[in-house]
Formats: C-alpha cells, sequence, structure tokens
C-alpha cells in the first residue's frame, strides 16, 4: 500500500468524527450532545496516535512485532488512555444527568437560562428599563390554569 | 540519595487533599471525623504551601521529577511527570489554600445549621478535597499533559460539585457547564496534539528550548488553539458566556470557591502559555483586544442583573479582563500587576460570594427585588460586605486599588494606542464596578425592606447543598431569620483579613510578585532548574 494513503485516511477519518461531532454538539437534545462529545473525544484521540509516528514494535525492550524495524511511541498510547478514561468518566455522569433532567422534566432538550431571559426581555422595553424595581411579570398571572381560563381576568399569559 | 526537604514538600499539596478525599469518602457515615479530616487536610496544605513560598523565594525554582524519572539520556527532556514550583505557582497555591480552607470552614458551618447531621452529603467532603487536588496538580504542572490532568481532575470535581442536590436549576445549568468545559478540555487536547507532533515532547521546560526552532506560523497556530482552550477555561469574552448562566445556581460555598479558584487557573495557564512557552508575544494584540471587550462586557452584563450571584458572576468575568490586560502589555510590570492582581481578586471575589451566602442566610434572598433594610438589620453584615466591596471597586487604599495602579502603570509604559485604550478602559471598568457595588448597596443595605417590589417574599431554603426548592414563601414566615451562624461568618471575616494583610502587607507581597514576575519573563531559572541533570 501506498505510505500517502495511509498517512491520508486516519486525517480524514478524524476530521468527519469532528465535523459530525461538531454538528451533533450544537443540538439542544441532550443524548446528541453526549454523542457529540464522545465523537469529537475519539477523532482527537485519533488525532494523538496519529501524531505519535507510525506503527511499529510494542516498547517492551527484545519484543518485535511483524518484522517491523521501529519502535511504536508508547507515550502517545499513554496520553489517549488517560483521555479515554477521562471521557468515559465523564460520559457516565452526562448520561446521569440526562436521566436526572429527563425525570425531572420528562424532556432532554437544554432549557434556556429563565434570567437570562428577562434581562433580554429588558432591552424591549423603554429606556431606563435597566431597573429590577419594576415588575416585570406578575406572578399571579402565571397560572397553570387551563387554556379557556385564559380570557379571564387574572388568568392572562399561560401560554 | 537522600531526599531533600523541598522535594518531599511539593507533592505534599497533590498528595494531602486525595488521600483525605479516599479516606472521607470511607468516613461518609461519621460527618464529625469527615469534617476533622478534610479541616486538618487543608489546615496542612496550607502549611506546606506557606513552606514552599519560602523555599522558592529563598532558593530559586525547585524541580522534582516523580519517582526519579529525570533527565537520564542527554539530549531528551524528562522522561516522567514533573512537578514545579517557582515563585509564581508557590503564591498560586498559598492564596488557593488559604480559599479553599476558609470555605471549607464555611460550608461545614452551613452544613451544620442545615442539619447535616439528620442527612449527611456525605460526597461534599470528598469532592470538595478532589477538586482542591485538581487545583495545586494544575498549579504544580510541569508538563502540558499533567496539566491537563489537572484541569479534568478539577473539572469532574466541579460537576459534581455544582449539580449537588440535582434540582431542575442545578441539572440545566450543569449540562452546559459540563459541555462547555468538556469542549474546552477537547480543544486542549488537540492543542497537545499538535505541539506534540511538532515537538516530540510536551514538558514544559524542554518545549521552551525546542518550541524556538518551530517556524513562526506554526507556532502562532499552536499557541492560538491554547489560547481558545485556556480562554474557555479563564472566562475571557467571547468564551465568557457560560460562566454567568451556571455559577449563580451553586450553593454559596461552592459557588465562592469555583469563582475563586476555576477561572484563575486558566489565567495561570495563560501565563505559562504566554511567557514560557510562546514569548515574544505573537497574540499580545489580540489579548488586549479580548481584554478591553472582557472588562466592558462584563461590568455592563452586571449593571443588567438584579439577582446579586448573577451580578457577582459578571464582575468575575469582567476583573478577568484586567489580568488579560497585564499578561497581555507584556513587560514586567505587567505582568508583576497581573500576577498580584490574581491573588487579590481570589480573596476578594469569594468574600464577595460567601458575603452574598450570608445575606441569603440573613434575608432569605439574594435578588435586589426582594432585598432591603439589611444595614440596620445586621450591621454586621453590612460591613463585611463593605469592605471587599469597596476593595473589589478598587478605593484606596485597598488592595484592588494597588493592583489596578500597577496595571495602569504598566499600560502607560507600553505607550502604545491600544494600551492607552485600555488603560482608559480599565478605568472605566473600575467606575463602573463602583456603580454596581453601590446598587447593591443602596437596594439591599440602605432602603428599607418594605420599598423592595418583592419585599414580602423569601426563598424556603436559599442556597442549601442538599433541598433547592423553589417555592417562596412569605418573608415574615421565615423562622430562622436573622440567624447567621459564626461558623459562616468566622470564616468570611477571616478572608476579609487576608484580603486586608493583602493591603497592609502590599510592599513585601508587591516586591515578591515582581520577582515572581521577573523569574517568569525571564524563562532561564525555570528551564535550567528543570532540565539539570
Amino acid at each position: 500500500m501506498n505510505s500517502t494513503v495511509v498517512d491520508v485516511v486516519p486525517l480524514i477519518l478524524i476530521g468527519g468524527l469532528t465535523t459530525a461531532g461538531v454538528y451533533l454538539l450544537l443540538e439542544r437534545n441532550l443524548t446528541r450532545m453526549l454523542l457529540g462529545l464522545l465523537l469529537v473525544g475519539n477523532a482527537v484521540n485519533l488525532l494523538i496516535l496519529t501524531v505519535g509516528g507510525p506503527a511499529g514494535n510494542p516498547p517492551i525492550r527484545g519484543r518485535t512485532s511483524d518484522g517491523k524495524t521501529t519502535t511504536a511511541d508508547p507515550l502517545a498510547q499513554g496520553m489517549v488512555l488517560t483521555a479515554i478514561v477521562i471521557s468515559m468518566g465523564i460520559a457516565a455522569f452526562v448520561l446521569a444527568l440526562t436521566y436526572r433532567s429527563y425525570r425531572l422534566s420528562r424532556e432532554e432538550d437544554v432549557a434556556n437560562d429563565p434570567e437570562d431571559t428577562r434581562v433580554s426581555e429588558l432591552s424591549d422595553m423603554s429606556a431606563g428599563a435597566i431597573d429590577e424595581d419594576l415588575v416585570t411579570h406578575d406572578p399571579a398571572r402565571d397560572t397553570d390554569a387551563p387554556d379557556e381560563l385564559d380570557a379571564l381576568p387574572g388568568h392572562e399569559g399561560s401560554r | 540519595m537522600n531526599p531533600s526537604l523541598p522535594s518531599v514538600l511539593t507533592p505534599l499539596p497533590v498528595l494531602i487533599p486525595t488521600l483525605a478525599a479516599a479516606v472521607t469518602l470511607f468516613a461518609g457515615r461519621r460527618p464529625r471525623l469527615q469534617r476533622t479530616i478534610a479541616v486538618a487536610a487543608l489546615a496542612a496544605v496550607v502549611a506546606v504551601c506557606a513552606a514552599l513560598v519560602y523555599l522558592a523565594d529563598r532558593d530559586g525554582t525547585i524541580a522534582v521529577h516523580v519517582g526519579g524519572w529525570g533527565q537520564s539520556v542527554p539530549g531528551m527532556g524528562p522522561l516522567g511527570i514533573t512537578l514545579v514550583v517557582d515563585r509564581l505557582s508557590s503564591l498560586m497555591l498559598l492564596v488557593s489554600a488559604i480559599v479553599l480552607l476558609a470555605v471549607v470552614f464555611y460550608a461545614i458551618g452551613q452544613g451544620i445549621r442545615d442539619g447535616d447531621e439528620r442527612q449527611p452529603v456525605s460526597i461534599f467532603l470528598p469532592t470538595y478535597l478532589v477538586l482542591s487536588a485538581g487545583v495545586c496538580t494544575a498549579f504544580l504542572a510541569g508538563d502540558l499533559f499533567n496539566l491537563f490532568v489537572g484541569f479534568e481532575v478539577l473539572l469532574s470535581a466541579s460537576f459534581v460539585l455544582l449539580t449537588i442536590g440535582a434540582s431542575t436549576d442545578r441539572v440545566r445549568a450543569g449540562i452546559a457547564y459540563v459541555m462547555v468545559s468538556m469542549v474546552s478540555s477537547l480543544i486542549f487536547l488537540i492543542g497537545l496534539a499538535m505541539i506534540y507532533a511538532a515537538t516530540g515532547t510536551l514538558n514544559m521546560a524542554e518545549l521552551s528550548v525546542r518550541l524556538e526552532d518551530i517556524p513562526s506560523g506554526t507556532r502562532g497556530a499552536m499557541f492560538a488553539v491554547m489560547m481558545v482552550a485556556f480562554g474557555i477555561k479563564a472566562a475571557v469574552f467571547p468564551l465568557s458566556t457560560w460562566l454567568p448562566d451556571s455559577y449563580p445556581t451553586a450553593p454559596a460555598p461552592v459557588t465562592a470557591v469555583f469563582a475563586g479558584l476555576l477561572t484563575k487557573v486558566g489565567v495561570y495557564a495563560i501565563i505559562r502559555a504566554h511567557s514560557l512557552l510562546f514569548p515574544g508575544g505573537a497574540l499580545d494584540d489580540v489579548l488586549m483586544v479580548a481584554a478591553l471587550v472582557t472588562m466592558l462586557v462584563g461590568i455592563f452584563g452586571a449593571i443588567a442583573q438584579s439577582d446579586i450571584k448573577r451580578l457577582l458572576s459578571f464582575t468575575l468575568v469582567s476583573h478577568i479582563g484586567y489580568m488579560v490586560f497585564g499578561i497581555a502589555v507584556g513587560n514586567q510590570l505587567g505582568m508583576s500587576g497581573a500576577i498580584y492582581y490574581v491573588a487579590h481578586h481570589i480573596v476578594v471575589q469569594t468574600t464577595l460570594f460567601l458575603v452574598v451566602g450570608l445575606i441569603e442566610r440573613q434575608a432569605g434572598a439574594s435578588t435586589l427585588q426582594r432585598l432591603g433594610g439589611l444595614a440596620a438589620a445586621s450591621p454586621l453584615l453590612a460591613l463585611v460586605f463593605f469592605i471587599p466591596a469597596l476593595n473589589l471597586g478598587g478605593i484606596p487604599p485597598f488592595s484592588g486599588f494597588i493592583g489596578k495602579v500597577a496595571l495602569l502603570e504598566a499600560g502607560t509604559q507600553d505607550a502604545s494606542v491600544l494600551a492607552w485604550t485600555l488603560v482608559g478602559g480599565s478605568v472605566v471598568t473600575s467606575l463602573l464596578t463602583l456603580y454596581v457595588m453601590a446598587r447593591v448597596w443602596t437596594k439591599a443595605f440602605w432602603r428599607a425592606r418594605a420599598d423592595a417590589p418583592e419585599g414580602n417574599l423569601a426563598d424556603v431554603s436559599p442556597s442549601s447543598l442538599i433541598d433547592d426548592s423553589e417555592e417562596d414563601i412569605a418573608h415574615a414566615d421565615r423562622d430562622d431569620v436573622g440567624r447567621m451562624p459564626v461558623g459562616m461568618v468566622a470564616p468570611t471575616a477571616g478572608l476579609i483579613a487576608v484580603g486586608l494583610a493583602l493591603t497592609v502587607f502590599a510592599g513585601p507581597i508587591f516586591a515578591f510578585s515582581e520577582r515572581a514576575a521577573a523569574e517568569v519573563v525571564d524563562r532561564g531559572q525555570y528551564v535550567s532548574a528543570v532540565l539539570r541533570p
């Protein structure tokens, strides 16, 4: 096999994995974000392995493999191993968070920060609006009442 | 070979918290024992770090090759993990250790008050100790991969601490925080891979020698990737938006320690990358612009907030800009100003977040819509807020003023248009910080509670470790109004004292940070200490 092909294939693979991973990371769905994280993580692991040099003998004195003349770089493999362990732990934690989020809200999409929403609504109001003493919402109107009550006074705005 | 004292002391800031974390985990059912171990361990770390500051200042850079895997073959870098203590890292270690100790006292005080005995949060202290170990690892790391591991250790611990109790809010904030942190770690790894491909080593001292032979374009690319990774961790605008979203939802002691330490670890990494690995200031203009925008955007964000915790998170982002300013100016005065400012900011920002925890105890809320009359209700609370608030705003004679003056002087020394713009921007930011603090003061402390729009309401369980219910009750119905446990007030007062000590002993401390900056800019000592056969 041509050696340049061998060099290029992992790089294309890394690019592809990263692209797919970034695409998934930009989703709001937690499971997809986790998958994206794992894809990018694996792309980076592959990158470290690739930059560690060509395949070779195991880095143990006196061992040879497949008639290779050089020894493989053990440091790159050590680093990849560490990175894999870390990403496994984090993946488990994110799965736990996803499950918890599902239990709490019956959905696994990441919600907006309510405080952010409040502040950005301030910018729509007239000048001098940056004053928290202005009551921006009336808690009494934030009801979970059925929709048909919407028209009644004091029940507006459940949606 | 007889091990010397420095080589015994150097690994201890990592080892003690790690071992203590394991032991406290086993002691999970015995809260009293758990607390004793945690406090003893962190107190021991403070003592060790103080000794390291003294030794690093007296004898110069200390390098320890763990397991004896030093430089065995001439021309090859050290093979194993290298821990390095110079003046900069020892100062960072000492300040962090003091903050960690104060916050653990505070958390224990709050825990006892909240009825830990009935519902022990048995994972809090072990996780907290792991976080401490991670912070210390990052400050001690002599090679980039070890720095990465330190980051991961502290991040993993911070994920758990941020989502402790797993209420809706904390899960939402936690998800964003985990994702952003992991992306920054992956970018860091990509940078590591690039550097390893170009040089074949990750030891920082060895790198600083080898990177000089790399073409400047390649070097610039590697530097930029590293800056993006560290910029996310340090919350430099435009990479800072995750911070005010995630920090305020955590319980007060957790937010305090995050705000004090985690971003500063990022700043420390920026200092190292900027001066040790990639000297020459290739990205200084970019960093200066980033510093300016970070300051301004951060403080404008703070003006728009009504929740004090979120407001402080924005001032945190804003003041990261000062440190980046000092680094980017690139002269020695700028670096020493940045180092002094980091030490000052760790202490003052942590103190302020602890004070917010006290405000929540006292008034049952942390949003300005519900606060008022605190100065009359508790003059002590007013005092412990007032001092660090003025300090953050940079009022003379406090340490914030000293740090800012040094930075401004460095900017005028540099005298480029960009530097002058930065000087102007930082003065404006300082004034706006004062405005924000004055706003909190007039609303929360000065006016009557009856004047607050929602003053009649209070949170059921403000910022406790476990039970984070979002219910509101009438302020009058709270059964423990006005009780700030001594266990929480004392550590806060202690940190204020540390902040004042930074002011009173500003002469020797600033002289120390000048020596640290000289050492950082010079590089020679660091490299020769590590590469000595």
